[in-house]
């Protein structure tokens, strides 16, 4: 028989506004400099992925698009490479959307870490094929940190959703 | 398992098919991709996204910013006297060739009239603040506090107190974009201070520099200093570049491997200067002078015009 995981539990509906400020606020998150440290995780790809796994109607490949050029502005690199490789992430997390969210929290993780370093490799392989340098393999770390982070990120996310139905003051927890 | 959604999902709307959105998007990314790397022609997006990017991301600078004001805040007084001890002994040791220097370039000037020299151009520019450096981990670039607002155009070069560090790629309304000398494949026409011998350095991305089509018996030894030759309408001749540090002399190859370190604090400093362009340089001779000879000579400028312009 199959037992009850996180991810049944009925929750609930996401609010668009939220969707939107998390993605800003990954935004934020890339721009703080600290992507000279290595395996800082490339927060955009990650919470892109996790709404376009969730929220699959909501957050898809237009969101994706335009992130991916706001990347490309803000890094200096060359326009395209964040939206090439952000579009085809969103594409992908979406028709796996499904499938995943089958699994308890560390089984999905382990699914979104082959995304989210094809999502580096292409990155890489664009830019390598037109004779940028290589950046050394810490860049292919933050994938793998990002997948270590998908269970606090998941419980942060999903957080205004887990709030009662009935707001009542009186309630004991 | 989404939610409870209040309103059913609407099954007969919903838009372009997947696939068809994949493929669109992708075209698009591709094409613009391959436009702004070879092209170039695609500023004027960047600079209006980055009017609306560049101000979070100052933002977003400033914890890091603060924490450095902080240390520096917290140094104490001690290491700041000796700094300003360390100053005032530097500023004495320079004090005679500074004092002479008014004089000997007015000396300079009267002589080169009087041999009807071309005027030495002057060397003068702004003082930018760096911002940050480019998050692009294929690139080694870094932004400055001044833009378009300020006068600074693509192309003009960046230097710190001991030599070149850059030069001016990309402009924005209040920023601008230098790329430093040892981004992969950068390139500055040089001199070497010793031999006078003229080349040009290739940036090599790994923080060194490399001194490209220099034959293996050419005179060069560890320790040598180029200067920028000025032999390009961008940097003004005579700014230290690169010391060597490594000559392999491999009789195989016709070249010699000669490799080098940038003089100038080129991955850590806070403070450049962006110097203004240069004036234009007089016009190429026609290159159908009818001497014998001559169109090997003007071969050879083609090619160091490339150059050149790649390195813009």
């Amino acid at each position: 028989m199959q037992s009850t995981f996180t991810s049944s539990r009925i929750l609930q509906p996401v609010q668009p506004w939220f969707i939107f400020f998390s993605l800003i606020g990954a935004v934020a998150l890339n721009f703080i400099p600290t992507a000279h440290w290595p395996g800082v995780p490339d927060w955009v790809a990650m919470v892109l992925c996790f709404w376009c796994i969730r929220e699959f109607r909501r957050v898809g490949m237009g969101w994706a698009f335009v992130l991916g050029l706001l990347m490309d502005v803000a890094d200096g690199a060359v326009l395209g490479q964040h939206c090439f490789a952000y579009v085809l992430l969103a594409y992908t997390a979406s028709s796996l959307s499904r499938r995943i969210l089958w699994f308890p929290l560390v089984q999905q993780a382990l699914q979104v870490l082959p995304l989210l370093l094809a999502t580096q490799l292409l990155q890489a392989l664009m830019r390598l094929a037109v004779g940028a340098d290589f950046p050394g393999w810490g860049y292919f770390v933050g994938p793998v940190v990002a997948t270590l982070l998908w269970i606090p990120a998941t419980f942060i996310l999903l957080l205004p959703q887990y709030r009662p139905v009935e707001q009542d003051p009186n309630r004991p927890i | 398992m989404a939610g409870i959604d209040h309103a059913p999902p609407p099954f007969f709307k919903q838009g372009p098919a997947p696939l068809a959105l994949l493929t669109f998007y992708i075209a698009v990314s591709l094409a613009i991709f391959v436009v702004d790397l070879r092209f170039k022609s695609l500023d004027l997006l960047r600079q209006s996204i980055a009017l609306v990017v560049d101000p979070v991301q100052r933002v977003a600078q400033t914890p890091g910013s603060l924490v450095d004001y902080a240390a520096t805040y917290l140094q104490g007084m001690h290491s700041l006297q000796q700094e300003n001890n360390e100053l005032k002994h530097a500023q004495l040791a320079t004090a005679p060739n500074l004092q002479r220097l008014a004089q000997l370039e007015s000396e300079n000037e009267r002589l080169r009239k009087l041999l009807a020299v071309k005027e030495r151009e002057k060397a003068a520019g702004q003082v930018t603040q760096i911002l940050y450096t480019a998050r692009d981990p294929f690139s080694r670039k870094i932004i400055v506090d001044k833009g378009q607002q300020a006068g600074i155009v693509a192309g003009q070069p960046a230097i710190d107190e001991t030599g070149v560090v850059g030069q001016v790629t990309r402009v924005f309304p209040f920023s601008a974009e230098i790329t430093l000398i040892t981004d992969k494949d950068q390139v500055i026409p040089v001199q070497i201070v010793r031999s006078g011998q003229r080349s040009v350095v290739f940036g090599l991305g790994n923080g060194q520099l490399e001194l490209r089509y220099m034959p293996a018996n050419a005179d060069i030894q560890v320790g040598d200093v180029l200067v920028t030759s000025g032999l390009d309408g961008i940097y003004l001749p005579g700014f230290p570049v690169a010391r060597v540090v490594n000559i392999e002399r491999d009789s195989a190859y016709s070249f010699a491997r000669i490799f080098c370190v940038p003089i100038a604090g080129v991955e850590n400093f806070g403070e450049v200067m962006v110097l203004d362009p240069r004036q234009p340089l007089p016009p190429a001779p026609p290159e159908t002078s009818g001497r014998p000879g001559s169109s090997d000579k003007a071969g050879l400028r083609g090619k160091k015009k490339k150059t050149m312009s790649k390195a813009n």
